[in-house]
């Protein structure tokens, strides 16, 4: 009876009890939400248009922002250094497509999903060797990204909302604006949703599925950036936020893996959903749970919808 | 399937290569493990050059030790157990007279063998509590301070002095949920229970040291009087960065020793009037380091980064070779042999005897706090003073505060014999004793 | 030229299906075979034993259970650390409460545990496929490694949160524990090995490998043809798990002597990956390359500066190593994306006719 007690009455008490820390940890799960979906969606741009469950995304994020604090710490201004950056992610783009990519063309999913597996080591030892492997600040100052944070008297308490955390939530949200407009209305974005929907079609009216990886990957890679910057900002950059990028796999898997909506959408309940879990049902279980839960609620959903949220529909054929 | 045997061949080749390059008759063998790569390079950078530049320093300025040079070797373990004992197997065909494992994970793989291998181990204030118990552990080092008297200095720290004052309190300890900060656990939770204050656990998971906004949720929640953190690699900064955000007051925001500069640094401002508990002089005022600034850094020998030199990490690692040295010139002394072996470093370092007056003639006068082990006692339980992030540097806030001997002697005692009952068959001490006392 | 099969006849259809139908690969077998328990054991230094040989042959069993999972019957897994971890704590848990009983009984024992939590963890695996199934094995990997840091009961409440291996014997010689020699251990886990891979490689080239394999290649279709896919997966998680179980045990027992719950950490489930990947996928003796590939070249990468006299900083050569693991991951997959196994089965292919191209 108390086991039923300390599960199903208590954690809504204290809840009701604090509404400040309930406030405060949405809003923690939001922010975690949005990088999580910001990951996510760096997977989802690759895997519409090629097909690639690029495992490396996480490590592109790691590399982009330590690129970037690099850059500065070796004396370049902290702008031309973001523009060096997106220079490298464009070349790192190209270097995939030409040496990954189309030697690998035709081959089945799981090969190019262990491509980027090799592509993963390989960024590790490339950044680490050209930065060094001690963790670095991100410069955040530089990039007049906003500091404080704001403290909101409601509830009968205080909730705090870092300004930091809400520019991420507005980049966020202008990103995934960007890649609609991008998607919607431009010539690009019209040939990569033709991709996207069927490969051979597309080369058949003419477009080149070389040009269209480039461009996604490079986008994908430029996603990363702005999310090693965010994360970076959060805390430090090092190798060592690769682990959290796998958490970007339950948010995917929920989303559906070629929908932006489902990524972000995955991305909020996933980040809520571990917060609030850990909060008050963690201290049931010793603590430390949020680090499998994110993945249970993707699992119950599956269960449901093997497809994910907003993911197409499996049809299978013999 | 003749591959396979080619490719057994090679390796064979490639054993016969590692162990070619034996170095020469006349030097002492010294492997550092270091971790330069990986999640936890934050912390072992700073380490791996303090420990690198004093034993090179020695070796430009005095020749080696008692005047045989020092082979030092640094074999790289990514704070990983497996590669931690992969560089273990490599170095020991090369006659080591010591092994730093710095992992908790790594020491305790190699405390089994340390006996069998006749190699000492010094694990400088980490690895396994018990092993300060040299009747137990006669091969095994761990000075000058074991986590549990450095739980109990913070406490009486807190206490103003008692760690019974802290009565009533409630005491979060944040923690990096492996080996290391477990390990502190059961003494954290014996003085709860005694002393009546309420312990709050907050375990960070090594997956999650830069994600810890939901601890930091729990602590608003509980409101601990005062937090203790044990934490490794990236868990530091993230944490110090966490406890801004959250409005944590800093003065009550006690760490060991394992924070460097950096992790302060990088917080800004706000990590102001943040704690840790440290055993030896911050900064690089003494002659030792002079020494190694002039032969070592200057002369490009080292590969410390700008700042780098005269940090807490640095100075954690130019401590730890000073034990080694020390350990090696006791060992000198006592065999008179110059080329030691294992088995006499083991003998010397049970001799230590850093008095005032030899901590003056190796040029580190006010940097270390006099330390004598002996073959009952590997560790010493040195006191420990408080030091406070300024914004730019640590500055010394406490005196030094001894250790609860009274409640650290009996937990560790029991923790030596259960490792030995838990792993039947531990041998009992043969090893003759030079110093009984 | 000496690889060539004139004049031997097989005279009956046994003969034909066996899995070594050349009597020149029977002597090559069995002369590796004789320098794996004779030679090297005899010759081969601590090194050689402790770092090389019995982490590759540990690790090739755990790649071999991975394949029977992820090579023949087509389900991904990145748990398979968790499940290692599963056999590792189980055999601890075993080997304390009975002291008295070999061993080597509870090392195999432990990979029924292990197989346990693999048949639970499977069981979505037939309603979610795919990538999809990845998040499945993933919540086993991090449930099961947090469980290993949480539940104390599971390292008998160890101040350290680490299991540690004491001293057992086989016949009066130690076999683990710090008094074990190298070469004792090394003949232990090759036994083992040897004999695991031989019982794995009976069951693949079966009824049941073969009814996993139409499982892999379509779920749909195989179940049209009359096989009952729970049971199938189910037994393919079992299987797989019981193999990964055993490997976990080992490492712990014959390799490591103590570990943490980070031992069985998500990189080693990425590890046996890629060894199934580079060497092969749904191939026994891929398993071996594989492995051997993954754990011996970064040590020998990490030789080679040394060896060739070039003064390079420790953690350099790991950086190097890093890249050229990723590199080497790419490079195999480009040139033959069905791994070494399938270049090793060309060459011998080639070799048989040779000198002529058909």
């Amino acid at each position: 009876m108390s086991v039923l007690y300390a599960i199903f009455v208590d954690p809504f008490a204290q809840m009701a009890a604090a509404p400040d820390l309930l406030a405060q940890a949405i809003w923690e799960g939001l922010v975690g939400g949005v990088l999580y979906a910001l990951i996510a969606l760096g997977f989802v741009l690759i895997y519409k248009a090629s097909g690639v469950f690029n495992f490396a995304q996480g490590i592109m994020m790691v590399f982009a922002a330590l690129t970037l604090v690099g850059l500065h710490e070796k004396g370049v201004p902290a702008w031309v250094a973001l523009g060096l950056t997106i220079a490298v992610m464009y070349a790192l783009a190209l270097g995939v497509e030409r040496l990954v990519l189309r030697p690998l063309v035709n081959q089945p999913d799981i090969m190019l999903l262990m491509a980027t597996f090799g592509l993963t080591y390989f960024l590790v030892g490339f950044g680490e060797l050209v930065f060094g492997g001690n963790p670095k600040s991100m410069i955040t100052k530089e990039l007049w990204l906003p500091q404080g944070a704001i403290d909101l008297h409601i509830l009968g308490g205080t909730v705090t909302l870092q300004k930091l955390d809400i520019a991420a939530a507005a980049i966020a949200l202008a990103m995934v604006a960007g890649l609609g407009f991008f998607f919607q209305k431009t010539r690009i974005g019209r040939a990569l949703r033709a991709v996207a929907d069927d490969h051979q079609a597309a080369l058949s009216v003419g477009i080149s599925l070389e040009q269209i990886w480039v461009v996604v990957w490079f986008a994908a890679g430029v996603v990363a950036l702005a999310t090693g910057i965010m994360w970076g900002a959060r805390s430090d950059v090092s190798f060592a936020l690769q682990v959290v990028a796998l958490k970007a796999l339950p948010v995917l898997i929920l989303g559906g893996l070629t929908s932006i909506p489902g990524a972000i959408v995955g991305g909020l309940i996933i980040g809520v959903g571990e917060k609030l879990g850990e909060f008050y049902w963690g201290p049931l279980l010793g603590g430390g749970i949020e680090r499998w839960l994110a993945y249970f609620i993707a699992l119950a959903f599956l269960l449901f919808r093997p497809q994910g949220l907003f993911g197409e529909r499996i049809i299978e054929r013999i | 399937m003749n591959k396979k045997i080619i490719l057994r061949g090679l390796g064979c080749a490639l054993a016969l290569a590692l162990a070619a390059p034996a170095f020469a008759e006349d030097s002492i063998y010294v492997p550092l493990f270091t971790y330069r790569t990986g999640p936890f390079a934050g912390s072992g950078i700073g380490i791996a050059d303090g420990m690198h530049d004093y034993l090179t320093m020695l070796n430009e300025r005095d020749g080696g030790i008692g005047g045989v040079k020092l082979a030092v070797d640094e074999c790289e373990t990514g704070y990983d157990t497996k590669k931690g004992l992969e560089c273990y197997d490599a170095v020991k065909p090369k006659n080591p007279v010591i092994v730093n494992p710095w992992s908790t994970g790594i020491t305790l793989s190699l405390i089994p063998k340390a006996p069998v291998d006749k190699i000492p181990i010094l694990s400088m204030g980490y690895g396994l509590s018990a092993a300060a118990k040299g009747e137990v552990f006669p091969w095994v080092f761990n000075p000058p301070i074991t986590y549990w008297d450095g739980a109990s200095e913070i406490l009486k720290y807190l206490g103003g002095g008692s760690i019974e004052a802290l009565k009533g309190k409630t005491i979060g300890y944040l923690y990096f949920d492996a080996a290391f900060g477990r390990e502190a656990l059961p003494f954290f939770q014996a003085q709860a229970k005694d002393a009546g204050f309420d312990l709050k656990l907050y375990p960070v998971a090594p997956a999650d040291m830069q994600n810890q906004s939901s601890k930091w949720l729990d602590i608003r929640r509980d409101k601990p009087d005062f937090l203790i953190m044990y934490g490794w690699g990236a868990m530091n900064a993230a944490a110090i960065k966490e406890a801004v955000k959250a409005n944590f007051p800093m003065e009550k925001f006690v760490s060991i020793w394992w924070p460097g500069d950096s992790d302060a640094s990088s917080a800004g401002d706000g990590a102001k009037g943040f704690k840790e508990l440290n055993w030896h002089g911050a900064g690089a005022d003494y002659p030792a380091f002079a020494d190694i600034k002039k032969l070592v850094i200057d002369a490009g020998k080292s590969r410390a980064a700008a700042g780098e030199f005269g940090g807490t990490l640095y100075d954690h690692g130019v401590y730890n070779s000073m034990l080694i040295a020390e350990g090696i010139a006791a060992a000198q002394k006592l065999t008179g042999k110059k080329v030691v072996t294992g088995e006499d470093v083991r003998r010397g370092l049970e001799n230590i005897d850093l008095d005032a007056v030899r901590l003056k003639a190796i040029g580190l006068e006010g940097f270390a706090s006099p330390l004598k082990l002996s073959c009952a006692d590997h560790n010493s339980h040195s006191a420990a003073f408080v030091q406070q992030w300024d914004g730019a540097k640590w500055v010394k806030v406490s005196d030094r505060i001894p250790p609860a001997s009274e409640k650290v002697q009996p937990l560790l005692d029991e923790a030596a014999k259960a490792y030995a009952e838990k792993n039947a068959g531990w041998p009992a001490r043969t090893e003759a004793c030079d110093n009984k006392s | 030229m000496f690889y060539r099969e004139a004049g031997q006849f097989k005279t009956s259809y046994a003969a034909d299906m066996a899995i070594f139908p050349i009597r020149q690969d029977r002597i090559g077998l069995a002369l590796i075979l004789l320098v794996a328990f004779v030679a090297i054991p005899a010759t081969g230094d601590q090194f050689l034993l402790n770092t090389m040989m019995i982490p590759f042959l540990i690790l090739s069993l755990a790649a071999i259970g991975l394949n029977i999972l992820t090579g023949y019957t087509g389900l991904l897994s990145l748990g398979s650390a968790g499940f290692m971890g599963v056999g590792a704590f189980a055999c601890y848990k075993l080997a304390t409460y009975f002291p008295h009983v070999n061993i080597l009984i509870w090392i195999l024992v432990s990979g029924i545990a292990s197989s346990a939590v693999g048949v639970f963890f499977g069981l979505p695996s037939l309603r979610i496929k795919g990538f999809y199934l990845v998040v499945a094995t993933l919540a086993a990997q991090f449930f099961l490694e947090w469980a290993f840091a949480r539940v104390p009961w599971l390292y008998n409440y160890n101040d350290s949160g680490a299991i540690e291996v004491s001293k057992a014997t086989l016949f009066g010689v130690p076999i683990t524990g710090p008094n074990a020699t190298p070469a004792t251990r090394y003949l232990v886990a090759l036994t083992i090995v040897c004999a695991m891979a031989w019982i794995a490689s009976n069951i693949v080239h079966g009824r049941i490998g073969r009814m996993w394999m139409a499982v892999r290649d379509m779920d749909i279709a195989a179940e049209l043809i009359g096989i009952r896919l729970f049971q199938a997966k189910l037994l393919a998680f079992a299987v797989s798990s019981f193999y990964i179980g055993v490997a976990g045990a080992m490492m712990v027992f014959l390799w490591l002597g103590a570990a943490e719950p980070e031992a069985f950490n998500i990189d080693l489930s990425f590890q046996l990956l890629f060894m199934i990947i580079i060497g092969g996928l749904g191939s026994i003796v891929g398993a071996f390359f594989g492995a051997a590939i993954i754990h011996l070249l970064p040590i020998g990468l990490r030789a080679l500066p040394a060896a060739l006299g070039l003064d390079i900083a420790a953690a350099t050569v790991e950086h190097l190593t890093f890249m050229a693991t990723g590199a080497l991951i790419i490079i195999v997959l480009i040139v033959e994306p069905n791994g070494l196994a399938r270049l090793w089965q060309t060459t011998k292919r080639k070799l048989r006719v040779w000198p002529f191209p058909y």
